[in-house]
């Protein structure tokens, strides 16, 4: 019950179709190219195909011709000899076609590239924007942000079993596997939130793997990065410096890490920035105050398996926490 | 049309699964929720087996994850992120002492080690309390009493997929605890 | 060519006389009641078994589909949690693939085979019986752990590194690698019987132009099971291993690799659904056959088809693979492959159009099953074309795309031609036959059930369904179609339920059978039905491709054979001249008792690898009373070698 009043609360997000049909980049608009051209073929020889069949039921045919004729016989001969030499060249051209999306699928125009390392988790994506100054590489977790018409490359890595990287609307999916280096090619041409998902079967809560794609205009894009790059706010509030003291010395620095406090684990999502995100838990749930806190104290409860155990907190306590968590956008 | 042979045959099979069943559900119970609280010793915790008087054998406690595949698993995960590996290494020890020998200076029964995880001890051991959930500590004890060959030997992974350094934990063989009646060197 | 009107009956030649009759029943049956039924190396009898065995792992099978159906009728379903419903469609996935699909095509090629190409039994009467123990045995294995919570829980396909030592924890994926052994030495013991059979012992006049295309379907199925099951075999055991003695085949840290097991896995995997898929084939065109009053039109592209379709099988597996780092030229072979091997199929099914239309069809219920299974295949054969290209299958793979692209191809490719099979073929082995009435309800339930269930799915995967995930939330827009997809799956269970219903009613009540009923032309109608222990009086003679149609009142028959012991007639490869008469051994307790010791090792090895070794010395005690030679054979043979010395040292 739990998960279904996050998730209706997580409905009213404006998210795009998490679909093949929808796409927004230019691999995904080839391979949706590609699809309706078989779909067609297809059609097109299943209704030949049986409607021969269901002609021949209808006609069933009573006179005793001998069922052995030549003619006939011939006749049926010549019938296959044309369906397949016919069969045979469309089979070919689909090859031909088919090759030509995958060289386009494969490639991404010229641009200047965005990097970003994914690597993997059960069951949550870590997030690496690349920088060739050091100090500008950061940290977020399970929501990438690109700017619109620049081709990105993600890298792909694995800290523990297979995972998938799918975003529908973008292109198709590419596995992250441990001891492989590989890397997917993306460009959004429209700006949207595209939600993907885990699509490699990678244990007890494979199915609340997501992530969301948010492609936006270069300029928002930039102050989102600008943004990132900054360290964790210093709180201001009392509450809110109680809920820093909170984090720090209770369970939650031995897995998160905020930049420039003293928690610096990286066993869990990097929360410098959690408050700015717009789901939590991989997409599980919608970062709300409620949310948040039913996240903390139960999440067994809402994602059975996860590796974040409950956490006991006095009501105070937890308040001050979430009022800390809140400030960091 | 089913023969009454093969009818018994039937219905012993489904009496012997029922009597089965039961054992296997412990070893591979995956609990994700949190242990209950009485699983926890609260209250003093008996650190030495010494007593004054005739001597009495003391009454161990059960590990609640004993033979749990799935804490153990959890254990030795948690025995890596928290850096016990820090300290013990995976069990042949350094800065810490070893902990896949039979010597264990502040006891191994679970609850001993327990408190140990929890509360800490003098000389270097830090505390955990307030920083791992009692389930969490849990699953640490039955790892750490498994790098002895102790227990959940038959329900452990031969190996991690990183780097293979140390032995086959299921071929261990158990390190019986000695005997700390006496004093240690 | 006179095919024989519906019904009406042949004449089976007379036996030599009543007495030799029965001495044939006692030399081929000699233990009778409960220990006979434990000793029986009848190849029908083991046949039977296998199929019901195999029927009740598809109920069980069945009812994890429910399970799952059921919890993901809704959007955050909280039927069934996030392990149990990884079990449970792991136990879906293997229960059907090697506990029903494999081994129900097997048994009735042991029970059709040796009848079909008109010899007594099959050519290692106890490997057989042994092949069917392994089988039970360790389908008893899967589900006694499955019961005590120790299921496999990492898919069918059981993909490193979640399968193996690290995150695959306790016992449950050794389960999964120690059911697959059972399994894959059961099927590799009838593959070996299947080819020898076949090769050796047809009946006088039986070359390889006139087998009929079932035993055809049966060859090819059994010389790719040899290939491919040895690939998964291996597999499993590297599993084994890394899970239980710390070698390091999969560990990418140790100069493993992850990528080994996929290809390894599909290696055996892409073969193991033409396995399923070839012998429906083979099923089809003897339906085909005999409700078309007339052989199948184009004999040598069929069988072409049948091998090529095999062999082309073997070099499909990485379009499993496609969305993993396997590099894009490789890629394009396998879509090459994979495209290609759609035109031997489309070849054998305008064969088959080709066929009804020349013929007179007679519509009676197995006839139906193979038009639904036209229909329904070729959905399933068209998505699959779809998926052979690399950047559509990147967006559909792991996705219900796929899901229902091989529901489609195994429901309606295998499953449809089964059940056909079974209302064809269910004369001759129970003398009765099914109810036409209740196999029209079985059959429009089922084809409505599975297009209901299995159309919508692929609308899901294009949506973004990926696979294997317990439940998903409301906002995806996914409840209605999987609550259609739910309403759809208990059509299918009512259509199975009046299958049911059909088989065991018509046990009692169906209408007595003859010899053959549907008029067909293949060997195994020339003999009464059921059959008889040893199948026929005398071999019969075969002398065109059109087998008992050639043929007016009598059949030719090759007498000769003695009738005091189990003889069967040898004959050559190429040509089927006889060759020499071979003695089938006796029935014993051996390959139970081989069993019962292979399955106790198997089971030793999962806890301790010391379980191979010690076990290894203990299977020596089966294989000696296996091996033993019988003492009223051997005192028999003596008693016979002295007698011809005798008349030779007298001559």
């Amino acid at each position: 019950m739990w998960t279904g009043l996050a998730g209706a609360a997580l409905a009213c997000t404006a998210y795009d179709h998490q679909s093949v049909l929808d796409p927004v980049g230019p691999q995904a608009t080839s391979t949706r190219q590609l699809f309706y051209f078989m779909m067609a073929v297809a059609v097109i020889v299943y209704v030949m195909v049986v409607g021969a069949l269901l002609l021949i039921i209808r006609n069933r045919r009573t006179a005793v011709d001998d069922p052995q004729s030549p003619a006939r016989e011939a006749s049926a001969e010549r019938t296959i000899k044309i369906a397949v030499a016919i069969v045979v060249p469309v089979l070919f051209v689909f090859l031909l076609y088919d090759f030509a999306v995958a060289r386009v699928v494969g490639r991404m125009p010229e641009g200047s590239m965005l990097t970003i390392d994914v690597t993997g988790h059960q069951w949550w994506w870590e997030v690496t924007y690349e920088d060739p100054i050091p100090h500008n590489i950061f940290h977020t977790a399970n929501e990438i942000h690109i700017p619109v018409g620049r081709p990105v490359r993600i890298k792909l890595a694995s800290h523990d079993v297979i995972h998938s990287f799918w975003v529908p609307n973008l292109s198709g999916k590419k596995d992250l596997i441990p001891g492989h280096a590989d890397d997917i090619m993306i460009r959004a041409d429209q700006p949207g939130i595209y939600r993907g998902q885990c699509a490699e079967f990678c244990g007890l809560e494979h199915a609340k793997m997501a992530m969301l794609v948010v492609a936006e205009s270069p300029d928002a894009f930039t102050r989102w990065v600008e943004l990132q790059r900054q360290p964790a706010q210093v709180p201001v509030d009392s509450v809110a410096v109680a809920g820093r003291r909170v984090f720090e010395s209770g369970s939650c620095a031995m897995c998160h890490t905020i930049a420039s406090t003293q928690a610096a684990a990286t066993v869990g999502p990097n929360l410098t920035h959690v408050a700015g995100r717009m789901t939590l838990a991989a997409g599980t749930l919608q970062n709300s105050r409620g949310n948040l806190a039913g996240w903390i104290l139960d999440p067994q409860t809402i994602k059975p398996g996860a590796k974040m155990p409950a956490n006991a907190l006095a009501p105070a306590e937890l308040q001050a926490l979430l009022a800390y968590l809140e400030t960091l956008k | 049309m089913i023969g009454s042979r093969t009818r018994s045959i039937g219905v012993l099979s489904l009496v012997a699964l029922f009597i089965m069943a039961p054992a296997g559900c412990k070893d591979e119970k995956r609990e994700f929720r949190e242990m209950p609280p009485a699983g926890s010793p609260i209250g003093a915790v008996r650190e030495s087996e010494l007593q004054p008087g005739p001597s009495v054998v003391a009454e161990s406690t059960k590990s609640p994850y004993g033979n749990n595949a799935y804490a153990l698993s959890e254990g030795k995960r948690l025995y890596n992120q928290m850096n016990c590996s820090g300290c013990h290494f995976q069990g042949g020890g350094g800065i810490g002492p070893p902990l896949m020998d039979d010597d264990w200076i502040y006891g191994s029964d679970p609850s001993q080690i327990f408190t140990t995880i929890m509360e800490g001890r003098p000389n270097g051991m830090p505390s955990f309390r307030g920083k791992l959930s009692n389930q969490q500590v849990w699953q640490l004890v039955a790892y750490v009493r498994s790098l002895s060959g102790l227990e959940g030997t038959s329900v452990s992974s031969a190996r991690e997929d990183h780097m293979y350094v140390s032995p086959d934990l299921q071929l261990r063989s158990p390190q019986t605890p000695k005997n700390t009646n006496t004093p240690s060197k | 060519m006179t095919a024989r009107p519906l019904g009406e009956e042949i004449t089976l030649p007379p036996a030599i006389d009543e007495a030799d009759r029965a001495r044939l029943h006692a030399t081929w049956e000699p233990v009778t009641g409960f220990m006979g039924w434990l000793k029986s190396v009848n190849h029908k009898s083991v046949g039977k078994r296998y199929i019901c065995t195999a029927l009740v792992f598809f109920l069980l099978g069945g009812l994890e589909a429910a399970a799952m159906r059921a919890q993901l009728a809704r959007p955050d379903n909280t039927l069934i949690g996030p392990d149990l419903y990884n079990q449970i469609f792991t136990m879906h996935g293997s229960t059907m693939m090697f506990l029903f699909a494999v081994p129900i095509m097997t048994a009735i090629g042991i029970y059709l085979v040796p009848l079909m190409i008109g010899t007594r039994n099959v050519a290692f009467p106890r490997l057989n019986a042994l092949g069917f123990w392994m089988y039970l045995f360790g389908g008893i294995f899967l589900y006694t752990f499955f019961f005590m919570n120790t299921g496999p829980d990492a898919g069918w396909f059981n993909y490193v590194p979640l399968s193996g030592p690290q995150y695959g924890m306790g016992k449950r994926v050794d389960v999964w690698a120690q059911m697959v052994t059972f399994t894959e030495i059961s099927a590799l013991v009838a593959a070996l019987e299947m080819v020898v059979t076949i090769f050796k012992m047809r009946a006088p006049g039986m070359t390889w132009g006139r087998l009929p295309l079932l035993v055809w379907a049966q060859l090819v199925t059994a010389v790719m099971v040899m290939f491919a099951m040895s690939s998964v075999a291996t597999a499993s055991i590297m599993l084994g291993a890394d899970r239980l003695i710390a070698t390091q085949f999969f560990n990418p840290a140790e100069g493993g690799d992850v990528l080994l097991w996929q290809h390894l896995f599909w290696f055996f995997g892409h073969p193991e659904v033409y396995i399923i898929f070839i012998p429906a084939l083979g099923m089809v065109s003897q339906i085909v056959t005999t409700f078309s009053r007339r052989p199948v039109f184009g004999y040598p592209a069929m069988v072409a088809a049948l091998v090529a379709t095999g062999t082309v099988g073997f070099g499909l597996w990485v379009h499993h693979m496609f969305s993993t780092s396997v590099h894009q030229l490789g890629q394009s072979y396998f879509t090459a492959a994979s495209t290609m091997i759609s035109i031997p199929t489309g070849v054998q099914i305008f064969c088959w159009i080709a066929t009804l239309w020349l013929g007179r069809p007679v519509w009676r219920t197995p006839l139906l099953f193979v038009v639904g299974f036209l229909v329904v295949f070729m959905i399933g054969g068209l998505s699959g074309v779809m998926l052979a290209s690399v950047p559509f299958d990147v967006q559909a793979t792991d996705t219900y795309f796929v899901v229902a692209h091989l529901h489609y191809v195994l429901l309606g490719g295998a499953i449809l031609p089964l059940i056909g099979a079974f209302y064809y073929w269910y004369p001759k082995v129970t003398g009765r036959m099914m109810s036409e009435r209740l196999g029209l309800w079985n059959f429009w339930l089922l084809f409505v059930g599975v297009n209901v269930t299995f159309f919508p799915m692929h609308i899901l995967g294009l949506r973004g369904m990926t696979r294997r995930i317990y439940t998903y939330p409301q906002f995806m827009g996914w409840g209605t179609l999987n609550l259609i997809s739910t309403i759809g799956a208990v059509i299918i269970v009512a259509g199975m339920a009046v299958f049911a219903v059909n088989l065991f009613v018509s046990l009692k009540r169906g209408a007595l059978a003859g010899a053959n009923p549907w008029g067909a032309d293949t060997l195994e109608w020339a003999t009464s039905s059921p059959p008889p222990p040893y199948n026929f009086v005398n071999i019969p003679v075969i002398t065109s491709r059109e087998g008992i149609w050639a043929y007016g009142e009598e059949i030719p028959v090759m007498t000769g054979l003695k009738t005091d012991r189990p003889e069967t007639l040898i004959t050559t490869t190429m040509t089927t001249q006889p060759l020499y008469k071979h003695e089938l051994p006796a029935p014993t307790l051996a390959p139970l008792g081989m069993a019962i010791v292979i399955g106790g090792l198997l089971t030793a090895g999962i806890f301790t690898p010391w379980g191979l070794p010690l076990g290894s010395l203990v299977v020596i005690i089966p294989f000696y009373f296996w091996g033993w030679p019988d003492k009223k054979e051997h005192e028999r043979n003596l008693r016979e070698e002295r007698e011809r010395r005798g008349e030779a040292a007298a001559a």
